[in-house]
């Protein structure tokens, strides 16, 4: 093996174009938990779908792996994400980045990518070996192109959605082996800056928790005449009130994390800690810097703390933050939504999906979708979509029947959700009986149905600037806003757990058993009785009869039997 | 300017040693770590497999050359009081699942078929680097394996079981495509030596907890988690090896005496006729661990010149036609007045086209061909 020592004179720099900013916001909850929110954002001007000579060979704050992922797959936009738990809309709020429970991927392609299956495949096998999740379970059987769904993020005027894969896997579990990959795409590692904070033990110790990487082109100043490639990394948790906090609405960063801040990363153009101060709690080290923000519809007043400034950090060179706060202002969420599978027995079921749309004089347009599995055969001539006890028809409606074991079922509609109104759409469905080999080694725990995605433009109570500037915080810049008077939001039902008719497994061998058994005695038995002869075979007597017999025998006397 | 000639540079510490650095013939160190069983009151099984892990971490073997394989989760389980933990010991004193795990296999992913693909590398071609087994000819591997297990079988997940003989053959298969120079395996399951008693392949080298027709036991339950931790064999195995380190010279035969029956209730087995070499002069760190061996040159080595530099954009002398915008997230003018897709054509079905073959033939057979122009 040998081992080289190199020394190459660096040539002549080029100007770095890319850039890091991180960032944590800490928002109290109204129900005494408190949700803390990690983005990491890697700008970079380039572009990774050029070949030739100016193809991307250097990298430096962008990680390779998934450098070399975008080209080779010619993706254009890459979001993915890992949660454990659910998002409660009811106590919570909105989060700012929502995802489903489970894993959830969902791509869009190039437009020159001609065979766009085959990439989707080999590119979920390679996305499962960067982090260590079982994406490779991603195939046709859960893979569905939405009709209007999931419209690009990023920049471009893609909107043929024969480029755009989503699939969602509701049993994925995610714990430290995903987030271990997950820190090593930061330019730091989990050394320095706000990445410290990540220790697995309290991460996981939560209600909720979330792990995202989006990829997406973006606008590389305000004239958007060049296209920059952004990647950020999210991490959403809701710490518990109850486990954690004692009762008291009381916490602290080193509560919270088991850790305290002791320098930004130093490849970070910007590192900040907003704190939602807009119900006034008590917080401690104070700030002068405050910033507000208009984020989900509703301008937030933060204080922020900027780690690239010595003076935050103290005499003791650690940052540590104080949070008490009382009273407890509800944000009702305007829009939220449940589902569940209603019916009995093994045979039948109906899934009711509610959507609550909780403002007091607007209506405002959702769009529905809903991926069942192929084994959950739905009955769309049962579909009823019902607001305020009348018939509400939606307008437009876009299904695929499913093929067993081929594609699951697709159904997207666009509602008009009446002002302060309760919708339920319900669908019937039948269970089917798989083969035995289809069965997962635990059947009885149940079969998973993905999360409905409901995508909504909800009316804002404060306007909304559609300028894009790159000062504005991290947080509140994710969704791109076209319009002043709404915001776009994203909510995620509850995945269902169903349980499909389960074969005893234990039946093969019972008959096999049996079989055999009934074979060995009965013909068996009879075989033996009619080919075999039966002879009495006398055993050796005992010594003693021996012995009498011969005596017998020279006195010429019968023998003993 | 740029460098073409290039100097390598090596200092070898002990240089009396070097007739000793190449006597084991092995270059590189991969270890197979697979816990076979689910659910939550197997967590002893998961608990062994990663005390294994962080020994072999400890004692060099990256990430890379390691293909962990865990049929349940039980650090992020529901049931876990303590979650992203896995302890080892009942005073919760050791978090063998630490905070730097890569798991390869996991869940449902664990299978016979799954197993045995690794080890002979018959994988297909979309598999990613970690999840495959890249040794050659002169790797060293440790193969470990835990689970349930009977005379002669292996149980995978609580629904298949791998056997001897099937494991034996896989063996034979590295051997024949040349996977590996040495293989250690060590088994911790009820009847463990059941398993290595059908190998033939050569340089192979096993240890089981338990004899045929004994059980191994686990070894404490913790009243806070609620199960057994660890297994006796696999817990006395750690405590072992977090006495080696990468320079250890404690070879196989301290091994063989890890828990002997006094402290395991069941007799641990090895067998060691397929080695070539002799255990007493095989270090633990063959296997557990992966020193490195280098080998010094003092030849010059050309190097190509080097990369040039991406040509620079010409930045603000061109002018883009139009500027770019973000698409609109909910269209619904466009969405409602979204047309219907256009179905590709497919030629008509095999069934559509059979049954107006047979409407065809049936009329020309009546009708006959020589009537045709009267109708045409």
């Amino acid at each position: 093996m040998h081992c080289k020592s190199l020394w190459i004179k660096a040539s002549a720099k080029s100007p770095a174009k890319d850039q890091f900013q991180e960032e944590l916001v800490i928002r109290p909850l109204h129900s005494g938990d408190i949700y803390a929110s990690f983005q990491f954002r890697t700008l970079w001007d380039t572009d990774f779908l050029q070949e030739g000579q100016k193809k991307v060979s250097h990298y430096r704050l962008f990680p390779k792996s998934l450098g070399q992922v975008l080209s080779k797959f010619s993706v254009q936009e890459l979001h993915i994400s890992f949660t454990q738990g659910f998002w409660r809309t009811m106590q919570w709020g909105q989060p700012f980045i929502p995802s489903p429970p489970g894993a959830e991927l969902w791509v869009w392609f190039h437009h020159t990518v001609s065979d766009v299956d085959g990439n989707w495949k080999e590119l979920t096998n390679v996305l499962s070996g960067i982090f260590c999740a079982s994406l490779n379970f991603i195939d046709m059987t859960n893979t569905v192109q939405p009709s209007a769904s999931f419209k690009p993020l990023g920049l471009g005027n893609a909107t043929d959605h024969r480029f755009l894969r989503y699939a969602t896997l509701p049993r994925e579990i995610v714990c430290t082996e995903n987030l271990t990959p997950w820190k090593k795409l930061l330019p730091c590692g989990s050394k320095a800056g706000l990445a410290v904070l990540m220790k697995s033990e309290k991460l996981f110790h939560s209600s909720f928790h979330s792990q995202a990487v989006h990829i997406r082109p973006i606008c590389q100043d305000e004239q958007c005449t060049s296209k920059a490639w952004e990647l950020r990394q999210t991490l959403n948790v809701v710490f518990d009130h109850y486990t954690s906090g004692q009762g008291k609405k009381e916490w602290s960063l080193f509560k919270m994390f088991s850790r305290t801040l002791t320098e930004a990363c130093p490849l970070a153009s910007s590192s900040k800690v907003y704190v939602d101060i807009t119900d006034n709690p008590e917080l401690s080290p104070a700030t002068p810097l405050l910033s507000q923000a208009v984020v989900l519809g509703d301008r937030r007043t933060y204080s922020v703390y900027d780690l690239t400034r010595a003076e935050t950090f103290g005499q003791l060179r650690s940052f540590n933050l104080l949070l008490r706060w009382k009273g407890d202002n509800m944000l009702r969420p305007l829009l939220h939504a449940e589902r569940y599978v209603a019916g009995f027995g093994l045979q039948t079921g109906e899934i009711h999906t509610v959507i609550y749309n909780n403002h007091p004089y607007r209506a405002f347009p959702v769009l529905l979708m809903d991926s069942v599995p192929w084994y959950l055969q739905l009955y769309i001539h049962t579909l009823t979509v019902t607001s305020k006890s009348r018939d509400n028809k939606p307008s437009y409606i876009h299904y695929q029947p499913a093929k067993d074991r081929h594609r699951p079922h697709l159904l997207e509609m666009l509602i008009q959700l009446p002002p302060h109104s309760m919708t339920e759409v319900t669908v019937q469905f039948e269970r089917a009986l798989l083969k035995w080999t289809e069965y997962t080694p635990d059947p009885n725990h149940g079969f998973y149905v993905g999360s409905s995605v409901i995508s909504a433009l909800v009316p804002s109570m404060v306007a909304m600037s559609t300028n894009f500037t790159q000062d504005q915080p991290l947080f509140s810049s994710f969704v791109p806003v076209k319009e002043e008077s709404s915001y776009f939001v994203r909510v995620y039902t509850e995945p269902l757990l169903v349980n499909l008719p389960t074969p005893d497994f234990s039946m093969p061998y019972n008959v096999i058993c049996l079989t055999c058994t009934v074979v060995a005695v009965g013909y068996g038995s009879f075989y033996n009785l009619l080919t075999r002869t039966f002879q009495v075979d006398e055993p050796s007597p005992p010594l003693a009869k021996r012995l009498a017999n011969f005596i017998r025998r020279i006195r010429g006397v019968p023998l003993l039997a | 300017t740029d460098y073409n000639d290039l100097y390598c540079l090596f200092t070898l510490v002990q240089f009396t040693k070097a007739g000793q650095f190449f006597s084991s013939g092995h270059t590189n160190n991969w270890a197979v770590l697979v816990c076979t069983s689910r659910f939550w009151f197997n967590y002893r099984h998961v608990a062994n497999t990663l005390s294994v892990y962080r020994s072999v971490k400890r004692l060099g073997i990256p990430d890379s050359h390691i293909v962990l394989m865990l049929a349940d989760d039980m650090a992020c389980n529901y049931r876990n009081p303590k979650p992203a933990t896995v302890f080892s010991h009942k005073n919760m004193e050791l978090n063998v699942y630490g905070d730097d795990v890569e798991v390869d296999y996991r869940g449902y992913e664990v299978t016979v078929e799954n197993f045995l693909r690794v080890l002979t590398g018959r994988l297909p071609p979309s598999t990613p680097r970690s999840k495959r087994l890249l040794s050659d000819d002169r790797s060293n591997i440790l193969i470990y394996l835990t689970g349930h297990g009977g005379n002669g079988f292996l149980k995978f997940q609580d629904s298949e079981e791998i056997s001897n003989m099937e494991l034996a053959d896989a063996f034979e298969q590295m051997w024949q495509k040349r996977r590996y120079n040495e293989l250690l395996f060590i088994i911790d399951t009820c009847q463990g030596a059941s398993m290595y008693e059908r190998f033939y392949s050569p340089n192979l080298m096993a240890l089981a907890s338990s004899q045929v027709g004994e059980d191994s036991l686990s070894h404490q339950p913790d009243l806070a988690i609620g199960v057994h931790l660890m297994d006796k064999y696999t817990f006395y195995l750690l405590e072992f090896l977090e006495e080696v380190h990468p320079a250890s010279q404690a070879n196989m035969n301290d091994l063989f005496k890890v828990c002997p029956q006094s402290q395991c209730v069941s007799t641990p087995g090895h067998r060691t006729d397929l080695f070539q070499r002799d255990p007493g002069s095989v270090l633990i760190t063959d296997f557990f661990g992966s020193v490195r061996k280098v080998e010094i040159t003092k030849d010059t080595i050309n190097l190509t010149s080097p990369v040039e530099p991406p040509i620079q954009r010409s930045g603000s002398g061109d002018i883009q036609i139009e500027s770019l915008t973000y698409v609109d997230q909910l269209p619904v003018a466009e969405i409602i007045h979204q047309k219907p897709k256009q179905k590709d054509w497919h030629p008509p079905d095999g069934f559509i086209l059979g049954l107006w073959t047979l409407i065809l033939l049936v009329f020309f057979q009546t009708y006959g061909i020589k009537h045709l122009k009267h109708i045409f």
